[in-house]
């Protein structure tokens, strides 16, 4: 099937069965997941975690520091995967670019005035390029929320595929702050939206809202890259962000992808977890399962 | 028409909460050939919610002020004190005669009272400021040590489970219990105590089931720093002291068969569960003050 995007129809929307919706994810939380099945769903898991550092408060050191922790998960298991990406504000990417050199870790930036995303066209630009020049393989952009509600589809349209045209050769997620928008029918054409505009991967949540990632919100975002993939052949990747902080949960997050998408889906390529505590609540449950006995935080590096 | 009684489903007790068992199984101990009634056969995974929920409560629990701590161990006795007859039945049911009953309750309350007497206390035993040959200001503090195992006595459930949990909380530290696996009544029935009485959730957990099953998991996990036996099976104790050593658990290997012994009420049962920090502070000469340390 040829790559090139193809129109979409943006007029009209489909709308999300809440019942169902809720239905599915009862049944999927009810499942469980043992021994080498879960072993191998963990260090998958553990292969998708975006190592994710978004605060005001974020040093070199802070990223250097966060850097090393991507490469050195836990050393006692040298087998384990690596994560995929560390993500941070375009500010630090030189120095997570110089200091994760030759890891095959990529490097992540979020842009265009993260998290709100409340500024003008020219400086959310202008940030995106500042991250992709200094290396950024990866850029995390914020809808305009707010145009979103007034009901100007176009403007934000308009502003995702200027924000891709920007990005390059970068792979571009489109963070839709599900918690701010209000219902899954919403978040459904937020999806559409971004799809269409495109969105390399779409993401759910900045993490700097409440409530961020859940289970049900996840599903309504990959039944519209169902839809998408079904009408154009086009894959688009799957972040869920904030808030996913056990593994237990990681699972079944995977569960829903493997059966919403398929396998395809399965890798780091199309589907990510942007979290911090999760990659060491992976690592506890992976030792766990080695040794059998249960883990404590102290024994596992913070960041 | 004759009334239909409502009996108590007796679950266990998580961070504040009383849920079943994850696991759905049941046991049910007999005394005298009679049921107590299905009791959670609690699983490793319980005991897992349990630390967790035990770690949580640890930070605010173990600095909350001395007063604090005391005040609600007080309010512990103070429950107690307005449910014994409750208490005095299900010990009856349990075996007790009614006076032995009475004296069990009796004697928790009063216990309960003397360690939260001393919460604002051991820290001035425990503590010290040593001499050292440098000028330095050189103390010594304790500290809690954070989440406890504790093995409630098999024999007098109540007074039991009362001796051993009022020192381990008494100094900050939390707690996942298992209780009395004959007698598991009373524990589940002071848990609500508990729950009543402005304990944070947590602070103290309450498990049923069997230590065959749990001895593993509570003797190893490395997310709980100390353990505190009570029996005197050999095999037992050797395997917590094996389990143990992976994280340098702080273990205490206790006989409680003398329950009502004045053995038992002793400040030393808090050390049991403290670490001692020492502090080097550099201090200039205070020659003209006339003072020195």
């Amino acid at each position: 099937m040829s790559k090139t995007k193809q129109k979409i129809d943006l007029s009209s929307f489909p709308t999300v069965d809440q019942v169902g919706i809720g239905d599915r994810i009862e049944r999927i939380t009810k499942r469980s997941i043992k021994k080498e099945t879960k072993v191998q769903g963990l260090k998958m898991a553990l292969n998708m975690v975006d190592l994710t550092t978004l605060e005001g408060a974020d040093t070199d050191k802070k990223v250097i520091q966060l850097c090393n922790k991507a490469q050195h998960l836990h050393d006692t298991y040298p087998d384990l995967p690596t994560v995929a990406a560390v993500c941070v504000y375009p500010n630090f990417v030189k120095t997570a670019k110089t200091n994760l050199q030759g890891s095959g870790i990529n490097v992540a930036s979020v842009a265009t005035a993260f998290p709100s995303g409340q500024s003008s066209l020219k400086i959310k630009l202008l940030d995106t390029k500042i991250a992709v020049d200094a290396g950024a393989e990866e850029v995390d952009m914020v809808i305009s929320r707010g145009k979103f509600h007034e009901g100007d589809y176009n403007f934000v349209y308009d502003e995702i595929a200027a924000i891709k045209e920007a990005c390059g050769n970068s792979r571009l997620k489109v963070i839709l702050e599900t918690g701010e928008l209000g219902t899954f029918d919403k978040v459904r054409k937020a999806s559409d939206i971004a799809i269409a505009a495109g969105a390399d991967f779409i993401k759910t949540s900045t993490g700097k809202i409440s409530p961020a990632a859940t289970l049900p919100v996840t599903l309504v975002m990959l039944e519209a890259i169902k839809d998408y993939y079904y009408k154009t052949g086009i894959q688009v990747g799957m972040k869920p962000a904030g808030g996913i902080s056990n593994s237990k949960l990681a699972l079944q997050y995977l569960l829903l992808v493997k059966e919403t998408l398929g396998k395809d889906w399965l890798t780091n390529k199309w589907f990510r977890f942007g979290a911090s505590s999760l990659a060491n609540d992976l690592l506890m449950q992976i030792v766990k399962q080695d040794t059998g006995i249960y883990q404590s935080k102290d024994y596992f590096s913070k960041d | 028409m004759s009334r239909l009684e409502v009996l108590k489903t007796y679950k266990i007790y998580i961070g504040g909460k009383f849920p079943r068992t994850e696991s759905g199984r049941f046991y049910t101990p007999k005394v005298g050939g009679k049921s107590l009634g299905n009791i959670c056969l609690s699983s490793r995974k319980d005991f897992k919610n349990a630390v967790v929920a035990a770690r949580s409560a640890f930070s605010k629990w173990s600095s909350a002020t001395a007063y604090n701590r005391s005040q609600v161990l007080y309010r512990i006795a103070e429950i107690l004190e307005g449910r014994k007859a409750q208490f005095v039945e299900e010990l009856t049911q349990q075996g007790s005669s009614k006076s032995q009953a009475n004296k069990e309750v009796e004697t928790s309350i009063d216990r309960i009272i003397y360690y939260a007497g001393w919460c604002d206390k051991y820290t001035q035993l425990f503590s010290a400021v040593n001499p050292v040959a440098t000028s330095h200001f050189n103390f010594t503090a304790p500290e809690p040590t954070g989440v406890v195992s504790v093995f409630a006595p098999e024999e007098n459930s109540l007074i039991g489970l009362v001796s051993t949990i009022a020192p381990v909380i008494a100094s900050g530290n939390t707690c996942v219990v298992l209780a009395s696996e004959k007698l598991p009544l009373c524990a589940i029935t002071f848990a609500e105590v508990i729950n009543a009485s402005d304990v944070p959730g947590g602070v103290i957990n309450i498990l049923t089931g069997k230590r065959s099953e749990l001895l593993e998991h509570m003797a190893s996990h490395m997310d709980v720093n100390a353990f505190l036996y009570t029996g005197n099976d050999k095999k037992e104790m050797l395997s917590i002291q094996e389990l143990a050593v992976e994280n340098l658990k702080r273990v205490r290997l206790k006989d409680f068969s003398n329950v009502y012994s004045l053995d038992h009420e002793t400040p030393y049962y808090i050390e049991d569960f403290l670490e001692m920090k020492t502090t080097w502070h550099p201090i200039e000469k205070i020659g003209a003050a006339g003072s020195g340390y």
